[in-house]
């Protein structure tokens, strides 16, 4: 169930070069929330609202955490808002990773720029359930770096960056063959990222997030389809996924 | 008691207020809302004689005040939304429009008589522009005898009354409005959206992967009510009004404009609840501005 919800703003602060970290509050939201899933957040009076991933989940506090970086407009009016206003959002919207998708021992995260964020809430629910996490983290440089001692709390955690200028210097996929044998992989990011990252792991199971521009969020208006691989049919990003089986649709 | 009862060829409407085509899909995923019996009517998602997969993406953009989009068409065909979509709408209580499309006459008249088989629609909305799909659609809208000739074929197709949506993408909506109440449309609904570009810096390309769309939002309020003022005075069929509406207020001035009903459509993204939250609003807005019924409001705000 989607419902809209007033979130109310617990801390925003900034966690790397335009990059914002905020916590909101929401009972039904936090309770309902998966990994995968994101909020579609009305920003001022902007015609469309915005969809950012869910970051983390604390459901005893009824806390949602959310990352976003400033790409625009929209985002960088988000990052004005101040803890104690509330926020205006959908949520919790899309399908996220399902638990009978769920791997028994190692997993492997990969995620690219701002496509880190959904993979972390993700990290944190399948390590409590046991199982391994090893994480690949690419960006820009090292002014864009976010969230790596939290992902080093759910595991190894090998950072990337185009220039070389903190950690490894490349892409994602430059750094695969360091990574050990894995049952599955989760992956976000840019499409040339997944574009890559799918074609090197072809035939291991995997799961990618994905992003379009958005109207309505809830998947009434169309925008954000894309074409199955078997070429008979369409998914809806912002209803079917963000969340999809590699082999399952064209990017 | 404040009366938002309105009567329209083929549409006892409890309230005046309806989402517009194509911003509501057909109904599934704001009927988790609200009861969607509650509305006046729901119209449809544009139909088509065969499955269409429209443009590709991005498909939709920002602009001020207002959005551009070039979604295509896209639908599961008129057979598929006869079988699985028209029984979803018709367990609640509320009129079902179909919105219908096509690239051919003969498309057209497919459409038509796919809808008048069943049992459950109410009325007919002509999509004639659509401004989002190169082969054939916008002709039939921006051409007085084309229009007429669609609209005519459509009537012959259907017992169901056909109301004719206009396209703003005209010199003249007042000439093709009398062309197609000519033909026989019961009545009109304007405006579709009015064609837009935007270009993205970044990358220097049109954002819109079909190059252009159709602008729609608070941005295209004026051009709407200019038009149904201007075809109100020259055609004696009933107009629903559509175009940027976001509240009552908003409502109240389409129908002084003229319009007998209106549509909602992109303001359905912003807020879910729109259509039911203006349907609470209405009454109290009439009467602030002394208003008994809907009825009465209607081309009051037109001077002779
Ligand atoms: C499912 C999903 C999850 C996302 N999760 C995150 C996240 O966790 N953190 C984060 O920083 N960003 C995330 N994004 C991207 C984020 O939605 C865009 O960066 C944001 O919408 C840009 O808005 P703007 O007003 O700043 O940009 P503008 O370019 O000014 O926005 C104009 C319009 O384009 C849309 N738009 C622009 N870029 C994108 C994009 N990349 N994806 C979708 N719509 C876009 C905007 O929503 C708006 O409607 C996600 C996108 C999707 C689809
Ligand atoms: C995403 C989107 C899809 C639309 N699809 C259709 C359609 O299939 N058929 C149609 O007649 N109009 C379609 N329209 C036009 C609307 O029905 C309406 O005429 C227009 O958007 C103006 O109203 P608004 O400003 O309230 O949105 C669409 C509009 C939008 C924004
Ligand atoms: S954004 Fe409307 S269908 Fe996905």
């Amino acid at each position: 169930m989607i419902k809209k919800e007033q979130m109310k703003i617990v801390s925003s602060r900034a966690i790397a070069k335009d990059t914002y970290e905020m916590v909101l509050e929401n009972h039904f939201i936090s309770e309902k929330a998966v990994p995968g899933q994101f909020l579609h957040i009305q920003i001022g009076t902007h015609t469309l609202r915005r969809p950012i991933s869910i970051a983390n989940c604390n459901k005893e506090r009824n806390e949602i955490t959310i990352l976003f970086k400033i790409n625009g407009v929209g985002t960088s009016e988000l990052a004005t808002y101040q803890a104690g206003e509330f926020l205006d959002v959908l949520g919790p919207l899309g399908n996220g990773f399902k638990a009978e998708d769920e791997p028994q021992s190692t997993i492997l995260l990969v995620g690219g720029g701002i496509g880190v964020p959904p993979l972390y809430y993700l990290g944190k629910t399948l390590k409590e359930k046991g199982i391994n996490i090893v994480s690949i983290l690419g960006f820009q440089q090292k002014e864009n770096v976010f969230y790596e001692q939290q992902f080093q709390g759910l595991g190894e955690t090998i950072i990337v960056t185009d220039n070389g200028s903190y950690g490894y210097k490349g892409y994602v996929t430059d750094v695969l063959d360091q990574v050990g044998l894995f049952d599955c992989y989760y992956s976000c990011g840019p499409i040339p990222m997944l574009k890559a990252l799918t074609t090197k792991l072809e035939g291991k199971r995997g799961f990618i997030s994905l992003e379009e521009r958005m109207g309505c969020g809830v998947g009434a208006c169309f925008a954000c389809v894309l074409p199955t691989k078997d070429g008979t049919g369409y998914r809806k990003i912002c209803k079917d996924g963000p969340v999809f089986h590699a082999e399952e649709v064209t990017i | 008691m404040t009366d938002l009862a309105i009567e329209l060829p083929g549409l006892s409407l409890k309230n005046p207020i309806m989402p517009a085509s194509g911003c509501f899909g057909f109904g599934r995923e704001y009927s988790e809302f609200y009861d969607l019996s509650k509305l006046g009517a729901v119209i449809m998602k544009a139909a088509t004689g065969s499955e269409r997969f429209g443009n590709p993406t991005p498909r939709v953009a920002e602009t001020a005040s207002g959005m551009l989009n070039a979604i295509g068409l896209q639908n599961p065909g008129v057979n598929k939304i006869i079988e699985s979509e028209v029984p979803f709408l018709s367990q609640f209580d509320t009129n079902i429009i179909a919105n219908i499309a096509g690239s051919t006459l003969e498309e057209y008249e497919e459409v038509a008589r796919a809808f008048n088989k069943t049992d459950k629609v109410h009325a007919l909305e002509l999509n004639i522009s659509c401004p989002n799909v190169k082969d054939g659609g916008i002709q039939f809208g921006t051409n007085p005898s084309m229009a007429a000739r669609v609209t005519e074929a459509v009537k012959k197709a259907s017992n169901l009354p056909v109301y004719v949506k206009l396209s703003p993408n005209v010199t003249d909506i007042m000439q093709m409005a009398k062309a197609v109440e000519a033909a026989g449309a019961d009545g009109l609904s304007m405006i579709n959206t009015i064609t837009g570009m935007q270009i993205h810096l970044p990358s220097r390309r049109p954002l819109i992967a079909n190059k252009t769309g159709g602008l729609s939002g608070p941005a295209i309020k004026p051009v709407a009510i200019r038009m149904i003022y201007e075809v109100r005075q020259q055609v004696n069929i009933p107009i629903i009004g559509m175009g940027g509406i976001q509240n009552a207020e908003d409502v109240l001035e389409f129908l002084l404009a003229g319009a007998s009903a209106v549509a909602v459509g992109t303001a359905n993204f912003q807020n879910p609840f729109i259509c039911s939250e203006i349907i609470d609003e209405l009454p109290s807005v009439l009467s602030n501005y002394d208003f008994n019924s809907v009825q009465e409001a209607v081309g009051k705000g037109i001077i002779s």
